[in-house]
């Protein structure tokens, strides 16, 4: 029988400190980056063209380009692709340019203009072509934004109805680190901010919550069992408890999302990037974050009782994992 | 309920025959146009998945209403008759399961799966289709007024320089009729162009239009410009054409002529009741091509709104294209009327706003038949104009204001790059769970199975579409999906190694692990629920997924592996071990 982690017993909260050095190591550069670079968000967003090519015969970024220029397609974004015989081209719109609704679809034709007048008809095909107004696009922004708050909002009540207040802020808390430190990968990743990002972000919301959960659970658990004990050293055999369950579940879950980084194609690549890096700060947040949060308010706010975390009384109708000591 | 092994047993046969029922292929029928072009009615089996436009290539459209030409009075109803209007055509045009909605109060998404040319699928969505059938000018109203307008548009300081400017200044606006300028008249013109002229070159994009001209074009064709004098800047630009009401306009000073008639002295001075229209296609006169421009009677003596039916063929005699149409009884009376009153004029066919080759002169009364000629259209084309005519025209033009499409090859190397992943993914995860959990890790697997089946099955049933993400977030899941089993063992290895017996053990993880699966996997779904609200199509595809995963999961872990232990404990009622 393989065991991994079977009675462990670290002073895993006694290591916050280093942890809070590794996140800000993380999240500091990555703000800094961002503040100036700003989020590479997706055409979808921002209103814009994307076009998709493979060209039949080997062609250089540079001839595209060329060929674009000619074509009045200026300023456009080419990114080779697979094995260089397919080029995304995006052309962003800017904002300051007089745009209406249409911009983006002509510009569409315009590229494709360019590259029949360039090569010919033939030497190419258009594998995927995204022309978004900028009324949609800044629509999806506001939607998205309002989806990723409302998951908070809505997950924050939840917590609060099955465990307690405080831990539903904890929980909260660690996932806005999540979502922080995603971006900052994202930044030094450079990766594209589209829908399906989006996605992925709101999905390592919903892992890391989950793992955080499993570890609250844990904790609300030997609150009643081992009434003496403090916090911290709850918080510590909870987590220490949980330990071989986070490395299981983890294990088939990288497994599956490095599947998908490496075999599942171009297209669905930042997702998957912004997936196995978000298994790793859920993961570490659930520990790092969430219950150093819990502690902290605690200590500040101490609860009803001396340990601070009132008895959960479980909602009539749901089984109890409580057991009568 | 579920204490006997017997009832567990029987609901996941059940479960498992539900889910097998809904992915049992069955016969779609869907309308495809046949390689005459006719529709016909085609049959095939196969599994209720619906693939997503990404995986199966396709177009996507989100259509509103384009205001920029002039607010529409009763847009609620605009759209809802464009929405009829669409789908009618859709229908003709014959694609397999199409899908033609309403989003929110001001938008249509039109979604067309494997089509193969995205650009004519536009065309016969967006397309107007509005015809009208107009006399030209016979007074020469229009004409007349040409000197009070070139003497307005003097006094207002307006040359066809500063037009020029105008016109690179709101290139980015479109013009009327997208015309460029042919690259043969620029060189022929940029030969002879004066050193002068290139120095007036208006900055930014192809200025073309204002620096080719003036001299060359002046000299040679000043015998044939509309006015006495060919001082004023319409006189300059317009050339009187072969009948009455038609001017021609050299192709290149196309945006030029459309900035001016836009200008307000312009606009002022036009007779009441005259409006001009742009031909559709250009005429050549010796070696330069000209845009012809029609002054057309502003009322029109019939419209599309009568017709009842129209084929496309092609012409014996003259080889092009053309489009018979018939128009109802009623049509038919006031078009006979109306034609019997202008026997010996000329009647331009108007579409979207563009006059359909050389108006014909009426030679007697045309009653319920007539026919348009396209010229060099080919018979497709012609074929999708008849469409789109039969189907009605469109009460307010349209605007794409998104447009995704997906090309059949890139998707069907994401079907195959994401079904390899999914593979490889399961088989890692059965290694680790085999690996781990020896015996009980092939209960899991076996859960696992039921898990994919569920899902899937799950999927069929509500007739969700599987998209990119979706397919994504299926794999992720496989890989999530054990972590309930992986809850519940551990507790059962803690509960083991308290000393507890085996059967009081296994009863102790499940009921311990609950809490933990409930808690954690309710807040996922919140999210993934979120998701669905604002996603688009594959961020949609992908909520759904994670969803049934969920869902899938749990029962699976918490029901199924339950049973299986169940079953072993059974089978070996002294067993005080097992392979955990």
């Amino acid at each position: 029988m393989i065991r991994i982690f079977a009675n462990a017993n670290y002073d895993i909260i006694g290591l916050r400190k280093i942890a809070y050095g590794v996140t800000a190591a993380i999240i500091l550069p990555g703000m800094i980056l961002l503040a100036f670079t700003g989020l590479n968000y997706s055409i979808e967003f921002t209103g814009g063209t994307l076009v998709q090519v493979a060209v039949k015969q080997h062609q250089t970024a540079g001839a595209l380009r060329t060929a674009l220029d000619r074509g009045g397609v200026r300023g456009a974004e080419i990114q080779s692709y697979g094995t260089g015989n397919e080029f995304v081209i995006r052309a962003r719109l800017t904002s300051t340019a007089a745009v209406n609704q249409t911009e983006a679809q002509r510009t569409a034709a315009q590229v494709t203009g360019a590259l029949t007048q360039a090569f010919g008809a033939e030497s190419y095909t258009v594998q995927r072509v995204e022309a978004v107004g900028p009324k949609v696009g800044g629509e999806l922004r506001q939607k998205a934004l309002v989806a990723i708050l409302l998951s908070f909002l809505a997950t924050l009540v939840y917590l609060a109805f099955r465990f307690e207040f405080r831990f539903g802020v904890a929980a909260v808390i660690a996932t806005a680190h999540d979502i922080v430190t995603t971006l900052a990968f994202i930044a030094y990743m450079r990766l594209e901010v589209s829908l399906v990002v989006v996605a992925a972000i709101l999905t390592v919301v919903g892992y890391s919550l989950n793992d955080t959960i499993i570890i609250f659970d844990r904790v609300r658990e030997n609150l009643h069992k081992y009434k003496r004990d403090d916090l911290e050293g709850i918080l510590n055999r909870s987590i220490n408890e949980t330990l071989p369950r986070s490395v299981l579940t983890h294990g088939t879950t990288i497994a599956t999302t490095l599947a998908l980084l490496f075999l599942a194609g171009e297209v669905i690549r930042p997702f998957a990037w912004v997936l196995a890096f978000g298994i790793f700060t859920g993961t570490f947040s659930s520990i790092y974050i969430a219950s150093p949060v819990l502690l902290a308010i605690e200590k500040r706010w101490p609860g009803h009782e001396a340990r601070g975390v009132k008895a959960h009384v479980a909602p009539a109708g749901t089984p109890s994992s409580v057991p009568t000591a | 309920m579920f204490d006997s092994i017997t009832s567990r047993l029987v609901t996941i046969g059940l479960l498992v025959a539900l889910s097998i029922g809904a992915l049992w292929p069955r016969t779609v029928t869907t309308r495809v146009p046949g390689p005459d072009g006719v529709m016909r009615d085609s049959t095939e089996r196969r599994i209720n998945l619906k693939q997503g436009l990404d995986l199966q290539g396709g177009i996507h459209l989100a259509l509103e209403l384009d205001q920029s030409g002039g607010a529409v009075p009763n847009p609620a109803d605009a759209i809802d008759r464009a929405l009829k209007v669409i789908r009618t055509r859709i229908d003709e045009f014959g694609v397999a399961e199409p899908l033609v909605q309403k989003l929110g109060t001001s938008r249509i998404v039109v979604e067309l799966p494997g089509i193969s040319d995205p650009a004519r699928a536009k065309e016969i969505v967006q397309r107007s289709a509005f015809l009208e059938f107009m006399m030209t000018d016979k007074e020469n109203l229009f004409r007349q007024a040409i000197p009070a307008m070139d003497r307005a548009l003097a006094a207002a300081g307006v040359t066809e320089r500063s037009i020029g400017r105008q016109v690179a200044d709101s290139a980015a606006r479109a013009p009327a009729v997208p015309a460029a300028p042919s690259s043969a008249v620029e060189d022929i013109l940029g030969g002879n162009r004066p050193a002068a002229d290139t120095a007036k070159a208006a900055p930014g994009r192809d200025t073309g239009q204002s620096r080719r001209d003036t001299a060359a074009t002046r000299r040679d064709s000043a015998a044939d410009t509309v006015g006495a004098n060919a001082n004023g800047l319409l006189q300059q630009l317009l050339f009187g054409g072969g009948m009455v009401g038609q001017y021609l306009v050299p192709e290149e000073k196309v945006t030029t002529v459309d900035a001016v008639i836009a200008r307000p002295e312009v606009q002022h001075l036009m007779p009441r009741g005259i409006v001009l229209r742009w031909g559709s296609a250009p005429l050549s006169r010796g070696a330069r091509a000209f845009r012809p421009i029609y002054a057309l009677v502003e009322r029109p003596i019939m419209t599309g709104e009568y017709l009842t039916n129209a084929v496309a063929r092609i012409d014996q005699l003259t080889s092009g294209a053309t489009v018979d149409f018939t128009l109802s009884r009623r049509g038919g009376r006031v078009f006979e009327r109306e034609t019997g009153r202008h026997i010996g004029d000329y009647m331009a066919i108007v579409l979207d706003q563009k006059v359909q080759s050389q108006p014909p002169v009426i030679r007697g009364q045309i009653a319920s038949r007539g026919q348009i000629e396209l010229g060099n259209a080919n018979l497709q084309e012609a074929q999708d104009l008849a469409l789109v005519l039969k189907a009605g025209s469109l009460p307010a033009p349209l605007q794409i204001v998104e447009e995704r499409t997906v090309g059949a090859t890139l998707g069907e190397d994401s079907i195959h790059k994401g079904f390899l992943a999914g593979i490889v993914g399961v088989a890692l995860v059965i290694i680790i769970m085999i690996a781990y959990y020896r015996f009980s890790g092939v209960l899991a697997v076996l859960a696992l199975g039921l898990y994919v089946l569920f899902t899937l099955g799950g999927l069929a049933a509500l007739s969700a579409t599987l998209t990119l993400p979706g397919v994504a977030g299926f794999v992720l899941s496989i890989g999530i999906a054990v972590d309930a089993n992986v809850l519940i063992f551990e507790r059962i290895r803690e509960e083991l190694a308290h000393g507890k017996s085996l059967r009081l053990a296994i009863d102790a993880g499940f009921r311990m692990a609950m809490n933990a699966i409930v808690d954690s996997n309710v807040s996922t779904i919140l999210t993934a629920a979120f998701l669905f609200q604002f996603g688009t199509g594959p961020v949609k595809g992908f909520a759904v997924t994670l969803i049934l995963g969920i869902i899938a999961s749990m029962v699976t872990a918490i029901f199924v592996t339950r049973t299986l232990f169940m079953i072993y404990l059974e089978r070996r009622p002294g067993a005080q071990t097992v392979s955990i």
